[in-house]
């Protein structure tokens, strides 16, 4: 365990790699990724003999395999590959493949805290999850759409519980996909199950369904709600009453169900990606009060700023802040937050991260190929060629940048008022 | 002639219509025309003058010279403006000829648009006709399958996970063999290109995946593909009439490109994928264009011409025509970036069909036609015995086109009339004349 706290929040800058370049020993390096605390970079590697490794602050992995894909850093700092040897996949920790290895590995997926680490799996035609090293008991015809719980003790897919011949209307019609949860089967069916999700617990999950090709609902712990509705997104679980929120659509419009009871009227063009604080006081969702026409609600009001298309909707721990990104068809992008547009505009913009402390946002932001952060809606006063997502220390006064400046890799903590 | 002399047996429709009541049929009906519809299709129904000039415009109506019931008026009359005449007062034998006409005879091309002197979209009312028979639960079985596939795995073909990824990567792993360091960057976050595909490609055409691939290495373009569903761009529930589905699918398309933060997406060589981006899927999520910029592979194409990124060592060697696909002609006016770079890969001439550009007539496949499956394909050939004309008239025989529904419709037609003729994509085009780092 390496938490936020016990990371360096001395402010400076430390260069962490001089020089991100291919080693003789390398027919080529790719994928640069950053470790949470920005001591190390991590980068995939075609060994010049064949096969491939990956390399950290330059270093390779003692271990090698025939193929190496999906570099991902967990949240604890734990570099983990999907890695191929002798013709059969696994997932590599720190260089140190799991003992198990299965016919395919992919979608690897870390709890909050990054102490426990799950992928995808398919041994002999069935499929599951594989969670740090161990799969379900049980498999299925097939498992997608996976989910770990945050804290990592459950895990959850969409399975096919049935088979299905080639072009079969009538079973399908019947219903064969579910949810297993740590590998067991809800024991309920469905024409199609999306989305499946945990509560903050790990204890509940709930998921979009359809029961026939009109009809869509709600699921939780295999109970569907008792509407129907024209169509449904993905459901949420209020963190704070359990209660489970999903955007759904009556006669055209989208509006929010709670437990199967209308709390924003249907009214919206469209209705996606609720959030909601942790207090689970305050509800923001991306809406469009008009066709063409996209926002941000809070509480079921929008603001009064709205963009062609918004995305990447963030809501501080007890909703005191609200941001999101706007753009004009993928160009001039604006961050907005709390309803208003900060100044700028961008080539892209990346998740705004808001500080435990609720009251800083920073985002990653890229123009004509440079890119930077914007704190509070000033511009830091400086632009590197890549930046990887910032990060505030935990009580908000000083921001983590993790960058490629030329062949450098940089690690500066910079003070949150003067960034 | 009518519908109801020419009915074919299928399954899906079969089974769909023996579970329709009276009762059911004028309620879906109804609700369909009076909570989805509004003075598009009133205007429509009123002010067609049944003057016949679509029927000029139509290739199964010509294909069936002296059948009125193949023209686009004449099937809608025999659709649409019967349910407004009975205000939806129909038995279930109706509806099986109705949703056979709706699904297979009209390949919702809208070449007829043109023709209308008060511009009447036939296609629109054809594509109400089959909104109505999804929610009575009468399509025909392959297509239908198709739409759960899109359900169940968020692609066409029951492609998986796995398996998507694993074509992606035994296709880099035959490239690397003639392109040495190519690689297909997987859900590389931040490239300029995100490039989809059909899950045709990975299922049966991954030559396609490959010629992709080396175009866009060779191009030296900053590309990724996504590791994750929501790469197939495919859209059949569009043309089944299942609209949340559709948006479903194209809500997963465009944001598995913007979870990676690309600047656009560029397709490959498909024409309803396109319409589905670009046109219908985008608006129904509220959109007024597509929320990431939705590139097609003949604009894309056109593109590294101009910036001189393709280099050949040769030019395919002419006489070839060029099959239009109506959606990316009719539907974006992309006819002469067509030409222009068929022109740049082709030495010899270029045969004209004619009538060509965006009043071609369509292959016959699209409009989800040619995925109603077996059961269809031979009334689906002899509604475009105009097409086998054209085509033999040029005399030549290699037809360039870039669309796959063009490709499966135009081979279906060049076998059956023995035309001896064969199809081309761009990419195949590109990688065979392409310079390549062992030429």
């Amino acid at each position: 365990m390496h938490p936020p706290t016990l990371w360096n929040w001395e402010p400076g800058q430390r260069v962490i790699l001089p020089s991100v370049k291919c080693p003789e020993t390398c027919a080529w390096i790719e994928e640069p990724h950053a470790s949470p605390d920005g001591e190390r970079l991590a980068m995939l590697a075609s060994l010049a003999d064949g096969g491939f490794t990956a390399l950290v602050n330059g270093e390779p992995w003692e271990n090698s395999f025939d193929k190496a894909w999906y570099p991902r850093f967990s949240p604890d700092g734990r570099l983990t590959a999907v890695v191929q040897a002798d013709g059969m996949w696994t997932l590599a920790v720190d260089g140190e493949a799991w003992e198990e290895s299965f016919d395919y590995l992919w979608g690897t997926q870390f709890s909050a805290e990054g102490d426990v680490i799950a992928a995808c799996i398919q041994s002999g035609g069935e499929y599951g999850l594989c969670l740090d090293g161990t799969t379900w008991e049980t498999l299925y015809e097939n498992a997608n759409q996976p989910t770990l719980s945050a804290d990592g003790q459950s895990s959850a897919a969409v399975v096919q519980v049935g088979s299905l011949k080639p072009a079969d209307l009538d079973d399908f019609a019947a219903g064969v996909f579910g949810v297993a949860v740590n590998g067991q089967s809800w024991g309920v069916s469905f024409m199609n199950v999306w989305t499946p999700t945990f509560d903050p617990a790990g204890k509940r999950v709930a998921a979009q369904v359809r029961t026939s090709l009109y009809d869509y609902s709600i699921v939780v712990d295999g109970n569907k709600w008792a509407a129907n509705y024209g169509c449904v997104w993905e459901p949420r679980f209020n963190p704070a009453t359990g209660s489970v929120v999903a955007p759904v659509r009556m006669a055209g419009a989208w509006g929010l169900a709670q437990d199967d009871q209308i709390i924003w009227e249907p009214k919206f063009a469209q209705c996606w990606h609720q959030v909601i604080s942790q207090d689970g006081k305050n509800i923001a969702a991306i809406v469009a009060p008009q066709f063409g026409a996209f926002t941000v609600a809070v509480n079921g009001k929008p603001w009064a700023i709205s963009q062609p298309v918004v995305t990447d909707l963030v809501v501080a721990r007890q909703g005191e802040t609200v941001a999101a990104l706007g753009n004009t068809f993928n160009k001039d992008w604006r961050v907005m937050v709390d309803g208003r547009f900060w100044d700028g505009t961008w080539d892209m913009a990346w998740t705004p991260v808001i500080s435990a402390t609720g009251g800083h946002v920073a985002v990653k932001v890229e123009k004509a190929g440079r890119q930077t952060l914007v704190v509070d809606g000033r511009v830091y006063p400086r632009e590197f060629t890549k930046v990887f997502e910032p990060a505030f220390s935990p009580d908000g006064t000083k921001l983590l940048i993790r960058a490629l400046d030329k062949d450098a890799f940089l690690r500066i903590v910079a003070e949150v008022g003067r960034a | 002639m009518g519908i109801q002399e020419r009915l074919i047996e299928d399954v899906g429709l079969r089974r769909g219509v023996s579970r329709l009541t009276p009762e059911k049929i004028e309620k879906t009906i109804g609700a369909v025309l009076k909570g989805e519809t509004g003075a598009r299709l009133a205007t429509y129904a009123e002010t067609c003058m049944r003057c016949g000039l679509c029927a000029e415009a139509c290739h199964f109506a010509l294909s069936h010279p002296g059948d009125p019931s193949f023209t686009p008026a004449g099937k809608v009359h025999q659709t649409m403006s019967v349910l407004l005449d009975r205000k939806g007062r129909v038995d279930p034998d109706f509806i099986y000829g109705m949703a056979q006409l709706a699904y297979t005879e009209c390949n919702l091309c809208r070449r007829c648009v043109h023709f209308c002197p008060i511009g009447i979209d036939t296609a629109y009312i054809i594509s109400v006709v089959r909104r109505i028979c999804h929610k009575l639960g009468v399509t025909p079985q392959y297509i239908q399958d198709t739409a759960h596939s899109h359900s169940a795995v968020f692609n066409q073909m029951w492609v998986k996970d796995d398996e998507w990824t694993d074509s992606l990567m035994w296709q880099e792993d035959e490239a690397r063999e003639e392109f040495p360091g190519l690689r297909i960057p997987l859900d590389k976050e931040g490239a300029d290109i995100y490039y989809s595909v059909i899950a045709p490609e990975p299922k049966f055409r991954t030559q396609l995946i490959y010629q992709a691939a080396a175009i866009l290495h060779m191009s030296g373009k900053d590309w990724t593909m996504p590791a994750h569903s929501g790469w197939d761009n495919s859209d059949m529930c569009m043309f089944t009439g299942d609209f949340e589905m559709m948006g479903r699918l194209k809500r997963r398309h465009f944001e598995s490109a913007q979870k990676l933060k690309v600047k656009r997406i560029v397709m490959g060589e498909c024409g309803h994928a396109l319409r589905s981006v670009y046109d219908v899927g985008n608006r129904w999520l509220g959109y007024s264009y597509p929320p990431v910029p939705v590139i097609h592979a003949v604009e894309f194409y056109w593109e590294l011409i101009q910036e001189g990124r393709i280099k050949l060592v040769k030019k395919f060697p002419g006489p070839v025509t060029i099959q239009d696909p109506c959606n990316i002609v009719r539907g974006k006016g992309l006819q002469q970036k067509l030409r222009e770079v068929t022109r740049f890969l082709v030495e010899g001439d270029i045969v004209e069909m004619h009538p060509n550009m965006e009043h071609n007539f369509c292959c016959a496949a699209g409009g989800g036609v040619i995925n109603c499956g077996p059961p269809f394909k031979n009334q689906r050939v002899a509604g475009n015995t105009v097409k086998a004309e054209q085509l033999k008239a040029t005399g030549v025989k290699t037809v360039i086109t870039p669309c796959h529904n063009c490709h499966g419709g135009l081979h279906d037609i060049i076998h059956h009339h023995k035309l001896g003729m064969e199809l081309k994509f761009l990419s195949d085009i590109i990688y065979e004349c392409m310079e390549k780092p062992e030429a």
